[in-house]
């Protein structure tokens, strides 16, 4: 019973009230006569041939169309292991190590088969582990979406719950309000009685606002559980297609035939909002819903480093290649020209591996064997140990304390963690707006009356300049980063600014109103000089609007369901002025007044007339009213622009004062919009009524041309009364992050759907653009030109504006001055051209800032490829919604905010963060450790294969070529599975140059990444040739040291076992010698794996001693190199000779020519930042890059302003300039 | 419980636990490269180098080694091959030679083979480890190719063509005309006699076949007592190389004459390789090494060099630890006054 009467007082003609959206398509009718609009024709052609039983699962069934379960798992249980091992061969890499684990079956292959397929089957397991899991989380992500519930009509008026999955074409469904639509529906009829409904498409194009649907006129009537009794209809559609606007099919209906259009559509993934509840009719379900057909693969991505690491490879195989060729030409000869001799290898009975008098057909099988023997240049554990290090990394970025939101309960998540160094090469980050850097709440924080400016809460710029001014003009080294350090970031005490004044703390109790001014509170108002003015302005804010309040039936409070945000941030505001709107009706708007703090309230009600809708080409919204007296009036509220081209002569009354307020509103990043009215005699009202009603129900193209010119008519003769500020809520310490990403050498682009005006002041907001900045603003003129022609011209606009935006930036002389650019989405489209687009990135380059507004999702990603493939740096792409989906998989790392609103940004992404502040930590603290990690560790991993593997070759030489390994098979197993790993990936996942503080507070550091300091081939290069050394050195220091004499008192010389064993116990001294050197960044952990390793190595070797397994090897170390004193000589010699070089190296480089980090690392150590806290201070504001856009650059620009004032007044301060 | 308290409740648990570990704080130290550091270090290495390296060069000068090579004085210079394959010319060959020093017992006895790849995958693999341990493992030959079966088609024991190589020159000495016992005992790793060569494996089928590699094996001895062969068996890693023939057990006095008789049975003629007789004393350090005494003053010294060079370099261009001015962002103002 209560839902009945909660939906009477639902049922209302919103196409009353609307004069725009809500025109209902005629063919509705007309359809009468069958097929009527022009892609209905098609149905049931090809392409059109779904049938739709509704209601009807008996006749449904045999279409067999799949079931509404979904699954986005790359494997199931069977297709698992031939998938997943196909995937794992399709590389490159693994697929060379299959090959020489087949071949390792055969004669050809110089160590046991058990050696070649046991890392490889361990490499490869663990890969395949990986996928697995990850396939699994998506599997359960999958069926957390199955699982979800909704009502379904079961049969005689009847519904009841079932899961998403089980839901079939043809079902009816009930949707009730704020939930998901769980497929592609048709909309029969819903609680207005109008049959229309809200719907917020967030997840599939990232429009937050709402958008009209609505029934077709026939199926109204449906609108109670027991009226689908005996419903029956059939639809026939088009197939399922990914196009999310277009929708042809007919409804056949009580023996009629009527079109349906998009707008009767219903897509899944999209929610119900402002709506009770809405019947429909499921039409594609699961994988054929447009939301499904639209879901494209995410591509697979790599990092740069990994790409480079490829091509070192490559160089690794040529060199590996080329000494199998030198190894096996050697073969040959020595098998034609030495073999017959040989008679101890009995040539006579050789077989065609080594046959004499076929040398060259030996030499082929020989070179198998020689790349086989020499694989180990090409380190198979890289692979796997790379991977292993990527998902610890991953797992700390997971863990980070500092990155968990405590108000969604999210942390970074970690997606794909093949990309974590690439986060310490960022160049450019191109951002989404709503959703990412704002909260989009608003807040009505000041606003203008009567040419009064009220409201002394300051945004978030003024406060910061305000607290920098007091804190002492003089010091301007202190950065301002202290000030945050130094102050909860919130809560920022703050003195009597100088131009402005400031109030106490800010503590917003009520959401969407921060305003602060006792002038205009509490009733005081009607004290003011002008009290009927800002009455006039009080009901503008709650009557001139499309919302509707929702009453808290518990508390009794009202909440609004508003179009924007702005909107609901007026209303809540009149509420607290004391004009409180709580019901709406047909044709009336209620409000309850009290004026002042003593009067009680009075419920007023005002009719209303026409509402000429708000929308992006009109920018301005009109409601036209008669109040109680009977008066006639009319509210236009709109971008000042259009409300002071419309301003009556007598209405200018306060049109400087509030243009001055306006642009003091903008500077402080605030969004504003002018108010005015005018009063309406009854004769002039009819008889624009007439005219209006007249070209509202006019038929035909040009309607809404013609509404548009009768509006005109009525919405001039404006008198101004004033103008509101409103703060777009920027998410906790946006304008900081950004701040400090600049300062860390990153550009910010920002990619927004919102229309110019809106991303400018964003872009204020959260200090991408300042006053005093030069904007170059790319826009193409709307002309009335034929549409061919229309296209060339505004082509040519378009590039003569960035001819002169170049000359602009080319000419500019003064070093501070910073560009903005501003793009539009229509501009866009042709500066995104093949011809254009170098020209236009040129420019976007030179400006610190650039905004693309009205973009679409297709453009959002076209401009990241033209970043990323422009510049050859590596891009950002963060966003929310699915809208951001292209852009972030076209990015070299796509970041997800998982907010408030779907999950297709996140799904899509390789990160997820839940707030945009914690982009800072992730890039400046994760992305720089996790680049030095990586890098390290694959220089590292190329010395010591490098080291090891020359010394193989450098025996064949020794043995004939004849792939005769000195070392024993095991030894080579576990070097790289055992000996060796452990302490590289202890490098690559706990080494730190420096602390995460430390990397926070030097910004500079961030750009060794995007530098490549680490990672350039003069490294690669220099540690491959320390390998090249170092195995020089194992090699012949040891050959010289065992040649011929005996090792022991005992007169026992060393036999091969004993060469090789000592041999490898120097190279596993060498290397984890030379990674101890490498690392700066000591625990426990690093300590036991590098002496871990060395230990484990005497452990292994005495225990394979025990075993007659080792053969020659047997006993090897307790009876033949334990007791002799040489070995133990041998190896520290060694051990040092192959370390010296290095040493040498870092301790010179240390000395001359310090890095960066060197330099901090040393302050730390010598606790010289708490001895000289003055210099640590100035450093820290040093470390951060001079940038141009961000909070900093602000607060410097408005610093300077305000002390340009006061050098004018007094001579006592003097301008301070930052060089 | 209130759904409202329960979403709560998840956020909560969702939250990471505090740890050193996983918000990567744990204590760590971090050495740093501090001058002294440097200059301490290669001080160390150098003082550390230095007296081993002296050490171990007077130990290897203390050593007195003889080395005779007589493969080219102990044939005819026609036809080596021919001479050596006859098996029926007597090949034995005297030779005398004059110790320069006093030789400590026990002076170790050795052959030295040059040329001879025993390090030749297709030699190293021919062998048969179990065959040669375990008495019923006979048959397990698969690995000897090319030398598996007799002529009778029996498993060769011990099979392979390492075995079948097996050295055969013999060496008498005599000390002044005197002759002196070479006791031949000990000369392998007591491992090898224990675990690898069984003392219940006697050779079979040995060296019956058509081609004649190089020793007969007593099929009485178990080879566990073949001790040349065991020494034979540990294939060396390089193409020239020693092994342990014997050992004397008494001192040879500085001038005292040696008389070494030689029968020259060993085939290195085919493939132009070396032999020499060589007899030596040992120290703790092996035979005559001089290398590793070298290499070790060698590294040592320029260590030292080193930690001269680094003090020297401290001193002209001296740096202060921390010295914020070598910070890039300051060295860069330095280069673009503005």
């Amino acid at each position: 019973m209560a839902r009945s009467g909660r939906r009477r007082r639902d049922r209302m003609r919103w196409s009353n009230l609307y004069t725009f959206s809500c025109f209902r398509a005629q063919h509705g009718h007309a359809g009468d006569a069958g097929p009527s609009s022009d892609g209905a024709g098609a149905v049931g052609g090809p392409g059109f041939s779904r049938v739709v039983y509704c209601n009807n699962a008996a006749l449904q069934k045999p279409l067999k169309y799949v079931t509404n379960y979904i699954t986005t798992t790359k494997y199931n249980i069977i297709t698992f292991f031939p998938k997943a091992i196909f995937e794992q061969f399709r590389r490159v890499a693994n697929l060379y190590f299959l090959l020489t684990a087949i071949l390792s079956l055969t004669p050809v292959c110089p160590f046991s088969a058990v050696s070649m397929i046991a890392p490889l089957a361990f490499v490869v397991g663990l890969s395949m582990m990986k996928e697995g899991l990850e396939d699994w989380r998506r599997f359960i992500q999958d069926m957390k979406v199955n699982n979800r519930k909704v009502s379904v009509h079961k049969g005689d008026g009847e519904f009841d719950y079932r899961h998403w999955k089980d839901l079939c074409v043809g079902d009816v469904v009930r949707v009730e309000k704020d939930q998901f639509f769980p497929a592609d529906l048709l909309l029969l009829s819903s609680s207005y009685e109008d049959g229309i409904c809200y719907v917020e498409t967030m997840n599939l194009d990232g429009e937050t606002n709402l958008k009209v649907k609505r029934s077709l006129e026939v199926t109204l009537p449906l609108e109670e559980d027991e009226s689908f009794k005996d419903f029956q209809a059939v639809i026939r559609c088009e197939d399922p297609n990914p196009s999310l606007y277009t929708f042809t099919g007919n409804f056949e209906y009580e023996r009629q035939v009527y079109a349906l259009d998009p707008s009767q559509i219903l897509l899944r993934d999209s929610k119900l909002r402002n709506t009770a509840f809405i019947y429909g009719v499921v039409i594609f379900t699961g994988h054929d819903s447009k939301v499904m057909q639209n879901s494209t693969e995410s591509p697979s991505k790599r990092s740069r480093i990994e790409k480079k690491m490829d091509l070192i490879i490559y160089i690794l195989f040529t060199v590996l290649v080329l000494i199998s060729i030198i190894s096996s030409v050697g073969f040959a000869v020595r098998i034609k020209f030495d073999l017959p001799n040989w008679w101890y290898l009995q040539p006579q009975k050789s077989n065609k591996l080594d046959d004499p008098s076929r040398p060259a057909l030996s030499g082929i099988f020989h070179l198998i064997t020689a790349l086989i023997l020499y694989g180990y240049l090409i380190p198979i554990s890289l692979y796997v140990s790379i991977e292993l290090v990527k998902v610890l990394q991953a797992h700390f970025i997971n863990q980070d304390i500092h990155m968990f939101d405590e108000e969604t309960g999210n942390t970074a998540q970690a997606r794909t963690s093949n990309l974590n160094e690439e986060l310490g090469q960022v160049h450019t980050i191109l951002s989404d707006k709503t959703g990412t850097l704002t909260c989009n709440q608003m807040d009505f924080l000041k606003c203008s009356i009567a040419g009064v400016s009220y409201g002394v809460g300051s945004s978030e710029v003024e406060l910061a300049a305000a607290k920098q001014m007091a804190s002492g003009a003089d010091d301007h080294d202190i950065p301002l980063q202290d000030i945050w350090e130094e102050n909860n970031e919130d809560e920022i005490e703050l003195v009597e600014g100088v131009t402005f004044s400031v109030g106490n703390n800010r503590k917003p109790s009520i959401k969407g109103f921060s305003f602060q001014d006792d002038r205009l509170r509490q009733g005081n108002w009607t004290k003011e000089p002008n009290s009927s003015t800002i009455l006039l302005f009080f009901r503008i804010l709650a009557l001139c609007h499309t919302a509707i309040p929702e009453i808290n039936e518990a508390t009794g409070s009202i909440a609004y369901e508003a179009e924007s945000p702005d909107e609901g941030a007026f209303l809540v505001a009149a509420r607290e002025f004391g004009f409180e709107f709580f019901k709406r009706t047909q044709s009336s708007v209620f409000v309850r007044e009290k004026h002042t703090s003593s009067e009680g309230t009075i419920e007023r009600e005002f009719k209303i007339l026409n509402l000429l809708e708000f929308n992006s080409k009109r920018k301005r919204m009109t409601v036209i009213l008669q109040d109680e007296d009977g008066q006639i009036l009319l509210f236009c509220k709109g971008a000042d622009s259009i409300i002071f081209d419309r301003l009556a002569k007598n209405g200018r009354m306060y049109e400087v004062d509030t243009t001055r307020h306006l642009n003091e509103y903008g500077e402080a990043g605030l969004r504003t919009l002018a108010l005015s009215y005018r009063v309406l005699d009854e004769s002039e009202y009819s008889s624009w009524n007439a005219e209006f009603l007249k070209a509202k129900t006019s038929i035909g193209p040009d309607r809404e041309l013609q509404l548009e010119r009768v509006s005109e008519l009525i919405e001039r003769e404006l008198i101004l009364v004033g103008a509101t500020a409103v703060e777009d809520k920027l998410q906790k310490g946006v304008p900081q992050c950004i701040d400090r990403l600049a300062q860390a050498g990153l550009k910010i682009w920002v990619l927004t759907g919102d229309k110019m005006e809106t991303a400018i002041n964003i872009g204020y907001a959260c200090s991408l653009l300042r006053q005093g900045m030069k904007q170059i603003c790319l826009s193409i003129p709307t002309g009335e030109q034929v549409a061919q022609d229309a296209k060339k011209v505004a082509k040519e606009s378009l590039l003569s504006q960035i001819a002169n935006g170049s000359q602009m930036v080319k000419l500019e002389k003064d070093p501070d001055a910073a560009f903005a650019l501003v793009i539009d989405g229509k501009a866009l489209a042709f500066a995104l051209e093949d011809d254009m687009k170098h020209m236009f990135l040129n420019l976007a380059i030179e400006c610190a800032s650039v905004i693309c507004c009205r973009v679409s999702p297709k453009q959002k990603a076209l401009v990241t490829r033209l970043v990323k493939e422009g510049i050859g740096q590596t891009t950002l792409a963060v966003g929310d919604g699915a809208n951001d989906v292209g852009m972030i998989q076209e990015a070299d790392i796509g970041v997800g905010i998982s907010g408030v609103e779907g999950m297709q940004a996140v799904m899509a992404s390789d990160f997820s963060i839940s707030q945009f502040r914690f982009l800072e930590r992730l890039l400046v603290v994760h992305g720089h450790w996790c680049y030095k990690r990586i890098a390290q560790m694959i220089c590292y991993f190329f010395y010591k294969n490098i080291a090891f593997g020359l010394t193989i070759f450098y025996f064949e030489a020794f043995a004939g070529f004849s792939g005769q390994s000195v070392y024993d098979d095991w030894f080579m197993l576990l070097f790289n599975v055992v000996l060796t790993s452990l302490p590289v990936i202890s490098l690559g996942v706990f080494e730190q140059d420096v602390s995460s503080e430390i990397c926070l507070q030097f910004p500079a550091l961030y750009q060794q990444g995007p530098k490549n300091l680490f990672f350039d081939w003069y490294r690669i290069l220099g540690w491959m040739g320390n390998g090249l050394y170092s195995s020089l050195a194992i090699f012949f220091l040891n050959l010289c040291i065992f040649y011929d004499q005996a090792i022991h008192a005992g007169g026992q010389t060393a036999d091969m076992a004993a060469v090789g064993t000592a041999m490898f116990t120097c190279i596993i001294w060498a290397v984890n010698m030379q990674i101890a050197l490498t690392m700066s960044h000591f625990t426990w952990i690093q300590h036991l794996f590098v002496w871990g390793s060395i230990t484990t190595w005497y452990i292994f070797i005495l225990a394979y001693g025990m075993t007659l397994r080792s053969r020659d090897n047997y006993q090897i170390l307790l009876e033949v190199l334990g007791p002799a004193p040489i070995y133990w000589a041998a190896t520290l010699l060694v051990t040092a000779a192959c370390n010296i070089p290095y040493l040498i190296h870092i301790s010179y480089q240390r000395s001359c020519k310090p890095l960066d980090h060197h330099v901090i690392q040393e302050i730390k150590y010598l606790k010289k930042d708490v001895e000289d806290q003055t210099m640590w201070k100035r450093e820290r504001s040093k470390a951060r890059q001079k940038t141009k856009i961000g909070f900093t650059a602000r607060v410097d620009a408005k610093i300077k302003q305000i002390k340009g004032k006061l050098h004018k007044k007094g001579p006592s301060l003097t301008i301070h300039t930052v060089s | 419980m209130d759904p409202l308290e329960m979403q709560d409740d998840s956020k909560k648990s969702n939250k990471p636990k505090y740890s050193k570990f996983t918000q990567q704080e744990l204590p760590a130290c971090k050495p740093l490269l501090t001058p002294s550091i440097v200059i301490s270090t290669f001080l160390l290495v150098g003082i550390l180098f230095v007296p081993i390296g002296l050490a171990s060069l007077s130990a290897s000068q203390e050593i007195v080694e003889l080395v005779h090579r007589y493969d080219t004085s102990c044939v005819p210079l026609a036809d080596k091959v021919g001479f050596i394959q006859d098996t029926k010319t007597d090949k034995s060959c005297t030779r005398t030679l004059t110790v320069p020093k006093h030789m400590k017992s026990p002076i170790q006895i050795y052959y030295q083979i040059g040329d001879f790849y025993q390090n030749h995958r297709r030699y190293v693999k021919s062998r048969s480890d179990k065959q040669l341990r375990y008495k019923d493992a006979v048959h397990l030959t698969k690995d000897c190719e090319p030398e598996v079966y007799g002529a009778d088609g029996a498993p060769i024991v011990p099979c392979g063509l390492v075995a079948w190589s097996l050295f055969n020159d013999t060496y008498t000495i005599s000390v002044n005309k005197k002759a002196i016992e070479v006791n031949k005992k000990d000369i392998a790793w007591q491992s090898d006699k224990n675990k690898k060569f069984g003392s219940d494996v006697y050779p079979r089928n040995f060296q019956n076949g058509n081609l004649i590699g190089g020793a007969k094996l007593n099929e009485s001895i178990p080879l566990s007592e073949h001790e040349n062969l065991i020494v034979w068996m540990r294939t060396a890693a390089l193409s020239t190389f020693r092994k342990l023939y014997g050992r004397i057990e008494t001192d040879i006095m500085e001038n005292d004459q040696l008389t070494v008789v030689i029968q020259n049975n060993y085939n290195t003629y085919s493939f132009g390789g070396s032999k020499a007789l060589v007899l030596s004393t040992t120290s703790w350090i092996g035979g005559k090494n001089n290398f590793i005494g070298v290499a070790y003053l060698t590294v040592g010294g320029f260590c030292l060099f080193l930690a001269l060079f680094f003090v020297v370099l401290y001193m002209i261009k001296p740096r202060t630890l921390g010295d914020p001015s070598f910070l890039s962002w300051n060295r860069c103002t330095l280069d673009y006054p503005n």
